[in-house]
């Protein structure tokens, strides 16, 4: 620790604080530019100068100058650091015009306005009028991709995206070419960017060069309603905040929340809002001779409970889909019961996960911030930057900070960082709980972690994959006393919920696979279920949002409320329950679908016992107590995976897959939207050329 | 400086000639392992010879590949600096300096025969025999103006001596390089015309035990024209360091010589204080 005065308030802060960090402990603000958080320290914006008093007696930039490289006073006081002093005002006010030179004053059409880094400090640093009587830089705009919109002009390189690009995504796209003046952002020959985390440099752009461009000049900021929410794209959970001006979704922003996703989201999380607005289920319909036809609410629930009727309960089954909250899987399950069938099942892809096994046997034990502290990692079966990309940018920055041994059982994918390829399938776990070198390294390491994803469970031998990752797990020292580094990556937002809740077959009950074989069911009800196909002969209730795979078999379709439209609670992948608010509301006669499942269950006869939302949490609090414990993720008991690894069954040889085709498309809202068609079928063209 | 950009014609593709391979290797293995990024810079020069003098596209991705690096970490490096050309340059190159001391002693007329001679900055000649360019100062400000052809300074230029020196060289006849009027390096036109009075070179010693060497000789050498070096000490040169390096090679003791002969030297002065 060492102490420093700062604008005569003395703060006693780590050595290897920047001054920046110091100031900010101190409660001053610096302006800044380049300087970010998370990205490595560049220095070159120079808007965060101060004066010091124990350094160079000129102006500092703050953010590259630390704590312990200034001097004590003659008598060994503190240095001193001064942000108001008149030399930094002048200091930071020609920095300021000089930013302002080249700066074009278009504010008035520029997206970033009323959110502007530079905006903002003008008003507090910036002269009323400009003493540059040349012409302005003028620079040509590049093509970065479908995603971000460039406008070079506005660029004061601060270089904060190239830093990002390299440093986070992992995917070194943009760069600096030229020098000086002449200095310009671009990707090699103006190929669009590779990254799937790429929307984040238009968030970290200080001015309006990099913008979103499926948001271009489609509303202004200070006419968004902000609503915090929780991703569903993928299982990370990633904080979001939806903003909505009137009805509809403008816009998806990540929060910070450096346990789950620090700040950064997916491209597939912020750009997928587009998909909201098309496609989408506004109506009941009932199928009359071969085709859906509109109906009244009462004409459709009448229509399922003729089905219900005359099928035994036996017959009755329901699936749940990726995007569910855990009311409405809650409230289906309760349903489903009540009319006395023990067919329920959330593993829409098989995956071998059985709440009955414990929970730590199904979440990612470690979270996602125990990553950080991870000095071994094994992958296996899984693809983290295509499955959860922010998780991956979790586990590539502990790898830049050193240390960190990697290996990778399944299909060889790049995952932006070096990893061990110890084999394609299960023999390869197999070797390592025993001889092979890479068991070694677990064994060796002080918190190993081990990542199994889906590839390796939605398998026929899925649950014998799962006790041998156990196996692996326990045999290597990855659980015990303080560390569990047995973690389950997922790829459905709804899936540890529902399994938290027990939607998984009851005693007797089928499982997806028996449901969707001909003759499993006659009456089916999907909720928001759409990568399974039920076999012909089932009558299908589909409630969900948009009009794919599920819609298109559907004999019902009851259209329901995509995530921002509805309030409630998923569990990420670590088990960590998130609330999320509703930002806008269902389009036409749809309604959230708790409140259908329940209108529903009063026509079938089995009336759920809740008239709200409200009630219909504190009853699944009651029967779930950790889903009360909002944004914790709370630590589940070990014991299971010890009981878990004790568990035999055989595996065969066949490789493991990915569980994802393609990033871009992974679920209705995705697949409805223009903009992940577009990334897609560029990934596509990439790959194709790559292959050449 | 303006904004550099890749040449809109480029090869279809480039190949690491074996002894451009071989450069690669050598400047590869100066880094440590896994450091092998750091031979850009040396290895985009050599890339730009052994592909006559610029950077197509093409080079600049094999050198990327062949240093493990991202294509745009090359390219920011390519653009950075203006020494690699990334567009064709013609056989001769000419870098004229156009900076403030050049310009004063007539780099405008030298640029008006390059306009002449060869055409506008940036082409290259119709046969592919010159292309130039105006660039800042190279430090040759003595003899200004001057210009750059290839690795070669031409300097002291004339409008008539340069276009004289351009068809030279487009003739393949030889050419001087250095200083194209009677100058030798940046010494004065005509000789030294100052610091030229002899007793400046009086050797007068203020060390006891050294006698002052006789005056006279040192003037004499000096105005026929021999190196200093070789007035002052008329023993061979090359016998002196020799001796020195067989001294250096026989081991650890010589720093201490060294030490022992500068604290010998120093000690009489301080005495004198």
């Amino acid at each position: 620790m060492a102490k420093i005065v700062v604008d005569g308030t003395e703060v006693d802060v780590p050595a290897e604080y920047t001054l920046l960090q110091a100031c900010e402990a101190a409660g001053v603000e610096i302006p800044r530019f380049c300087f970010h958080e998370r990205l490595s320290i560049a220095g070159n914006c120079r808007m965060c100068l101060v004066e010091v008093k124990g350094g160079p007696p000129k102006p500092t930039a703050s953010c590259a100058m630390a704590v312990k490289d200034l001097r004590p006073g003659p008598n060994g006081e503190p240095p001193v650091v001064l942000t108001k002093s008149p030399m930094v005002k002048k200091a930071r006010e020609g920095v300021m015009e000089f930013l302002l030179i080249n700066h074009p004053l278009d504010c008035p059409i520029c997206d970033q306005g009323g959110e502007c880094d530079l905006q903002d400090q003008a008003m507090a640093y910036g002269a009323d009028t400009s003493r540059f009587a040349e012409n302005k830089r003028a620079v040509e705009d590049k093509y970065i991709g479908p995603l971000v919109r460039t406008s070079m002009n506005r660029c004061i390189q601060c270089t904060r995206c190239v830093r990002f690009s390299t440093e986070v995504a992992g995917v070194p796209d943009l760069g600096a070419i030229g020098r000086g003046e002449d200095m310009e952002i671009t990707t090699y020959l103006e190929h669009a960017m590779r990254s799937e985390m790429q929307g984040n440099v238009a968030d970290l752009c200080p001015v309006g060069a990099l913008t979103h461009k499926p948001y271009q000049f489609h509303a202004r900021p200070w006419e968004l309603i902000k609503t915090e929410s929780v991703d569903v794209m993928d299982a990370v959970g990633s904080n979001i905040r939806i903003d909505t001006r009137g009805r509809e979704v403008m816009r998806i922003l990540p929060r910070n929340n450096d346990v789950v996703n620090e700040e950064w989201i997916s491209d597939k999380s912020r750009y997928v809002w587009d998909g909201l607005k098309v496609q989408r289920l506004d109506r009941p319909y009932v199928r009359k001779d071969g085709r859906l036809v509109a109906a009244s609410w009462s004409e459709a629930f009448a229509a399922i409970a003729a089905k219900v009727k005359a099928a035994p309960a036996t017959k009755l089954g329901a699936i749940v889909g990726d995007l569910a909250s855990v009311e409405e899987v809650f409230a289906l399950k309760t349903l489903i019961g009540k009319l006395g069938s023990a067919n329920i099942d959330c593993r829409q892809d098989g995956a071998a996960l059985d709440p009955a096994l414990g929970r730590a046997t199904y979440v990612f034990n470690p979270t996602i911030a125990g990553i950080d502290e991870a000095d071994a990692i094994l992958l296996v079966g899984t693809d983290p930057r295509h499955e959860a990309s922010v998780l991956n940018a979790r586990i590539r920055k502990r790898w830049r900070q050193g240390g960190l041994k990697l290996g990778l059982i399944g299909t060889k994918v790049d995952l932006t960082y070096p990893y061990e390829y110890l084999g394609a399938g299960p023999d390869s776990l197999s070797d390592l709980a025993g001889t092979g070198a890479f068991g070694e390294v677990l064994r060796k390491a002080q918190r190993p972690l081990i990542i199994v994803g889906q590839g390796a469970l939605a398998r026929p031998d899925g649950a014998a994959v799962l006790a041998l990752a156990a196996r692996v797990a326990v045999a290597c020292g990855a659980v015990k006393d303080g560390w569990n580094g047995f973690a389950v990556l997922h790829t459905a937002a709804a899936r540890v919920g529902a399994l938290d809740v027990g939607a998984v077959p009851g005693v007797g009950g089928l499982d997806v696979a028996a449901m969707t074989a001909p003759g499993g069911l006659d009456v089916a009800f999907l909720l928001g279920a759409d990568e399974v196909e039920i076999a012909p002969g089932a009558f299908v209730v589909y409630l969900g949002t948009h009009g794919d795979a599920g819609a298109h078999r559907a004999d019902v379709i009851l259209p329901g409320a995509a995530y921002p439209e509805k309030s409630g609670l998923y569990v990420n992948t670590e088990g960590r329950v998130q609330f999320a608010n509703r930002a806008a509301f269902p389009p036409g006669e749809a309604r959230e679908d708790w409140a259908i499942l329940r209108a529903l269950s009063d026509v079938l006869g089995q009336t759920l016992p809740f008239d709200n939302v409200l009630a219909l949490r504190a009853q699944l609090v009651a029967a779930y107590p950790h889903l009360g414990h909002i944004d914790e993720a709370v630590a589940a008991d070990p014991a299971a995976l010890a009981t878990l690894a004790q568990a035999g069954g055989t595996v065969d040889k066949a490789a493991f897959a990915l569980p994802i085709d393609d990033f871009f498309l992974t679920n209705p809202i995705a697949r409805a939207s223009a903009v992940m068609a577009e990334c897609s079928a560029l990934r596509l063209a990439a790959t194709a050329q790559a292959a050449e | 400086m303006s904004v550099r950009r890749l040449a809109a014609e480029q090869p279809e593709s480039f190949d690491f000639t074996p002894e451009l391979e071989a450069v690669a290797q050598k400047l590869i293995a100066k880094y440590p392992e896994g450091r092998q990024a750091s031979a850009v810079v040396p290895l985009l020069w050599e890339t730009q010879k052994a592909a006559g003098g610029w950077l197509p596209e093409p080079a600049i991705r094999a050198v990327a590949e062949r240093l493990g690096m991202a294509n745009i970490r090359v390219l920011e490096v390519a653009t950075f600096y203006t020494m690699f050309n990334l567009e064709p340059v013609g056989k001769y190159f000419v870098q004229l300096c156009g900076t403030t001391p050049c310009m004063l002693r007539g780099a405008e007329a030298i640029r008006h025969v390059c306009e002449r001679k060869i055409g506008h900055e940036r082409h290259v000649s119709a046969d592919g025999t010159f292309s130039w360019l105006e660039v800042e100062c190279l430090g040759a400000c003595t003899n200004a103006p001057m210009v750059q052809i290839n690795d070669d300074y031409y300097e002291d230029l004339t409008p008539e001596n340069f276009e004289k020196l351009l068809d030279d060289l487009a003739a393949g006849r030889p050419v001087k390089v250095g200083p194209q009027n009677t100058r030798q390096g940046s010494e004065p036109e005509g000789g030294a015309r100052v610091l030229i009075d002899p007793a400046l070179y009086a050797f007068k010693s203020n060390v006891p035990g050294f006698a002052d060497a006789p005056a006279t000789e040192t003037p004499d050498l000096l105005a026929a024209g021999l190196p200093r070096a070789a007035a002052e000490s008329p023993v061979d040169p090359t016998a002196a360091l020799s001796a020195a390096q067989e001294k250096a090679a026989d081991g650890a003791d010589t720093r201490e010589k060294r030490e022992a002969v500068a604290a010998e030297a120093t000690k009489p002065s301080g005495a004198g204080e």
